[in-house]
């Protein structure tokens, strides 16, 4: 590790306020040149406001930043970005009709004849060197509908670096992309580091941190906590610092027994998605499903529920076969699903947390077609504190709410349907590590209930931990089945890249 | 302490939400205030029952129409359908030929049964539903085209023509019909749970499907709803001028449409109030009223409507974004 002396970026006594609650207050930060200094916190914790007060998109209410020495203030985002600071965000802002060059290139495009004739040829050849330069092979004239997510990503550094940014802030880069392009990634942030680029890294992974920051800084309730050399703490005291308390096993106990089956799924088969799929789930039981992106596990959950078609094989619910044709079929069957897509599947961000919490049940509080009020609102009061959901009330929208209160709400709607088997996609995906404990414990205390459970997960500890035998995938084809004392990192990871 | 803090941001939430819609009640009222100090003539009894009256057609279109914007969709084909309807419901109320309910049930019927098939081609086509009722809008006309022979239908019984005309203690008829389908459309969208799912397949399609919703059937409802108000305005538009007119309605969705935009309701889905279109209707009746009283030429009343339209947008759009800064 090389810390250098000269700070490129300094933060001091940062706040910032929105309605009277302080979102951030007093935070600093102290950037050096080439360095990856990893931004970490629960969400709600500030991280993001932070980052959009340093790209101008928001004004502090008080303190100062120093860019290179100079104060930058009451700047815009042209302004910012100009001066060397560029963002990558989650969700990639780019425009798919537009060719590669075309996009690295909006709104400072090469012109000729009075600056009005566009000259592709030459933003073509500037865009070459750029992706010769970051190692990314495909011509700048492709449509950028035709990349895919970790190449656009490529893309949108190498615009950064057109842009001259000596700061390039990274939003959770890794939540869309393979871990095969995670190296490559890991790779280019190297090569910018060695460079002299300074990269500020937000991520809620703790094994990439580990592996790419230098330093790690730490907000939690909008309040900085302490920045620290990232080979000096470790895994637990982070964790501390990040949520304030201990937590000293990330997976709690089980107690649950197993019971008789009451899903399998046999010789299951969608063209060009899944190939041959057959596992059986028991009462009480976790069967985790894991795999690389792209290996088939969403699109088997989705045929599973009725959301997607598949072309032959059988679902058999406690001994009989049943059809399923749509989710609601599905659900009548006692089977639930919480989708990996949060926003696009999950919740109704229009909607109150009571109104998206008894949505899948609703017909269990109706008289004649009209809603009973007072039995839906008691449900979802006691589904509420069951699951010790975060909101100011329950006619609250949900759209308010942190990711992880969001994804119990979902859980929630699923569990009022009276599921006996539960499908969870991700379902830790975005949220904060106390969320995650929560959803964990919670995870448990259905199985002890006789709840059959499916969890799939990209990430590999939330498989180990939570699953009692894991199926794994590769290519949509079932390479393994194995029972938890079989399963490691490695024996996953061997099954997943077999061909 | 906790809970303090709970009630106080229920109540905020409360009246950051409750502003949109009363920001268009008070402008409702704002409005009629001044034009009642400029013109006496305004607020009078017999004033108001006109204005109430020539507002129920399009306040009932603007009802169904709310249903199917909030579901995201949109219905262009009002206009044509009441149309259709009213022919349908005038050729069948000639004097001696029916009791009045054979025509009343013949032209609702016409106009369920265009509302389901636009419902029917909009879930199974998968084209998007402007462009389903672009087309039925113009099928529409040429039926009724067709089923008068491009004539007038004249010579309607007198119980027919009560319909639009006649009063009950004094209380105009199509006052009471739009008082009941409000009352009746409010119920359906805020207390069953049609309206529920209307405002979840709005907010989020697939996540509405993968709560076990049958979204298509949902659509269906809702489409075969806005044809049977469509057909209850055609009706009274047809009693109330006496005679089926093939021409009648053109233009009417517009209206309408403009009536459930100005009440608050988004065009993309998710949001809106029946209490919202019904003011939306009556400021829209009001004001055309007003410029009416001050003689203002019908050219003018036009482009003051228009900017209304896109004002009551732009005002929503900056309550929202307050809200939410």
């Amino acid at each position: 590790m090389t810390l250098h002396s000269d700070s490129i970026l300094q933060v001091h006594g940062l706040s910032k306020s929105f309605s009277g609650v302080n979102a951030l207050d007093d935070v600093q930060l102290n950037l050096h040149r080439g360095e990856v200094h990893a931004l970490m916190g629960e969400n709600g914790a500030g991280k993001s406001t932070f980052m959009k007060i340093l790209i101008g998109l928001l004004t502090p209410d008080a303190g100062e930043i120093l860019f290179e020495g100079n104060e930058l203030k009451n700047n815009d985002v042209n302004d910012v970005l100009k001066q060397g600071i560029s963002m990558i965000h989650q969700e990639i802002l780019i425009v798919p009709e537009l060719t590669v060059a075309q996009n690295i290139f909006l709104g400072r495009e090469s012109t000729q004849w009075f600056s009005s004739w566009l000259n592709d040829r030459d933003i073509n050849q500037q865009a070459e060197t750029l992706l010769q330069q970051i190692g990314l092979e495909v011509s700048p004239k492709t449509k950028m509908k035709y990349l895919s997510v970790a190449e656009m990503q490529m893309v949108e550094i190498a615009k950064a670096i057109s842009n001259n940014a000596k700061v390039i802030i990274m939003d959770e880069p890794t939540s869309a992309i393979s871990d095969k392009e995670v190296a490559t990634l890991f790779a280019i942030i190297k090569d910018l580091k060695a460079k002299g680029v300074s990269v500020i890294y937000i991520s809620h992974k703790m094994d990439e941190i580990y592996q790419i920051a230098d330093t790690i800084t730490v907000l939690r309730d909008g309040k900085y906590i302490g920045t620290k050399s990232a080979a000096e703490l470790d895994r637990k005291s982070l964790i501390t610092m990040m949520v304030g308390r201990e937590i000293n096993t990330l997976f709690p106990e089980k107690s649950s027994s197993k019971g008789e089956v009451v899903l399998s799924v046999k010789n299951l088969n969608e063209r060009g998605k899944f190939d041959n799929i057959s596992f059986d789930v028991h009462a009480g039981e976790v069967v985790g499903i894991a795999g690389l992106m792209g290996a088939g596990r969403t699109e088997i959950a989705r045929a599973i529920f009725g959301l997607d078609t598949f072309s032959s094989g059988e679902i058999v619910l406690k001994g009989h076969k049943i059809n399923i044709k749509s989710p609601c079929d599905a659900i009548k069957n006692g089977i639930g699903y919480v989708s990996e897509d949060r926003k696009g599947v999950g919740f109704i961000p229009a909607l109150s947390v009571k109104h998206n919490i008894t949505l899948a049940s609703l017909s269990n509080h109706t008289k004649w077609g009209m809603i009973q009020d007072k039995s839906e609102s008691a449900v979802a009061t006691q589904m509420i504190n069951d699951l010790k959901i975060k909101a100011s009330g329950m006619d609250q929208k949900v759209t308010h709410l942190s990711g992880g209160n969001q994804q119990k709400v979902v859980i929630g709607k699923v569990l009022l349907a009276s599921p006996e088997i539960v499908i969870l996609d991700e379902p830790t995906r975005g949220i904060d590590i106390g969320a995650k404990f929560e959803i964990y414990k919670l995870i448990n205390e259905l199985t002890t209930k006789g709840i059959a459970m499916v969890v799939i997960s990209s990430e590999l500890p939330e498989i180990l931990g939570m699953s009692d035998r894991i199926v794994v995938l590769s290519k949509g084809k079932q390479t393994a089945l194995l029972s938890k004392e079989e399963a490691t990192q490695e024996t996953i990871m061997k099954y997943a890249m077999q061909h | 302490m906790n809970n303090y803090f709970t009630q106080l941001g229920n109540s905020t939430k409360q009246r950051a939400r409750g502003m949109g819609q009363y920001g268009i009640f008070i402008a409702f009222v704002m409005i009629c205030l001044i034009l009642s100090l400029i013109t006496p003539k305004f607020l009078t009894v017999s004033n108001w029952t006109i204005i109430v009256t020539q507002v129920s057609i399009n306040a009932l279109l603007a009802f169904g129409v709310t249903f199917v914007i909030i579901t995201g969709g949109i219905d262009l084909s009002l206009g044509s359908m009441v149309a259709v309807t009213g022919i349908v419901a005038s050729l069948l109320a000639h004097p001696d030929d029916y009791p009045v309910i054979v025509p009343v049930l013949a032209g609702l019927l016409a106009g369920v049964f265009m509302g389901a098939f636009n419902g029917t081609i909009i879930t199974k086509s998968k084209v998007p539903p402007f462009i389903v009722t672009l087309g039925t809008m113009t099928i529409g006309r040429g039926l009724a085209l067709i089923l008068s022979k491009g004539r007038p239908v004249s010579n309607l019984s007198d119980s027919f023509n009560f319909i639009g005309g006649g009063s009950i203690f004094g209380v105009p008829f199509p006052i009471i019909v739009l008082i009941v389908a409000f009352v009746v459309c409010s119920v359906v969208l805020k207390k069953t749970i049609l309206g529920r799912y209307i405002y979840a397949i709005g907010g989020n399609e697939q996540a509405a499907k993968a709560s076990g919703i049958r979204v298509n059937k949902v659509k269906m409802a809702v489409y075969t709803i806005c044809g049977g108000l469509a057909a209850l305005a055609g009706i009274l538009l047809t009693s109330r001028i006496t005679t089926g007119q093939p021409n009648a309605g053109a233009g009417f969705e517009l209206d309408a449409i403009a009536a459930a935009i100005i009440g608050g309701t988004s065009t993309s889905g998710g949001t809106g109030t029946m209490t919202g279109t019904l003011i939306g209707a009556l400021l829209i009746g009001v004001i055309s009223n007003g410029l009416d009283l001050l003689n203002v030429t019908s050219y003018y009343q036009q482009v003051v409507m228009g900017a209304i339209i896109i004002g009551a947008v732009v005002l929503d759009g900056w309550n929202q974004s307050a809200a939410q800064r």
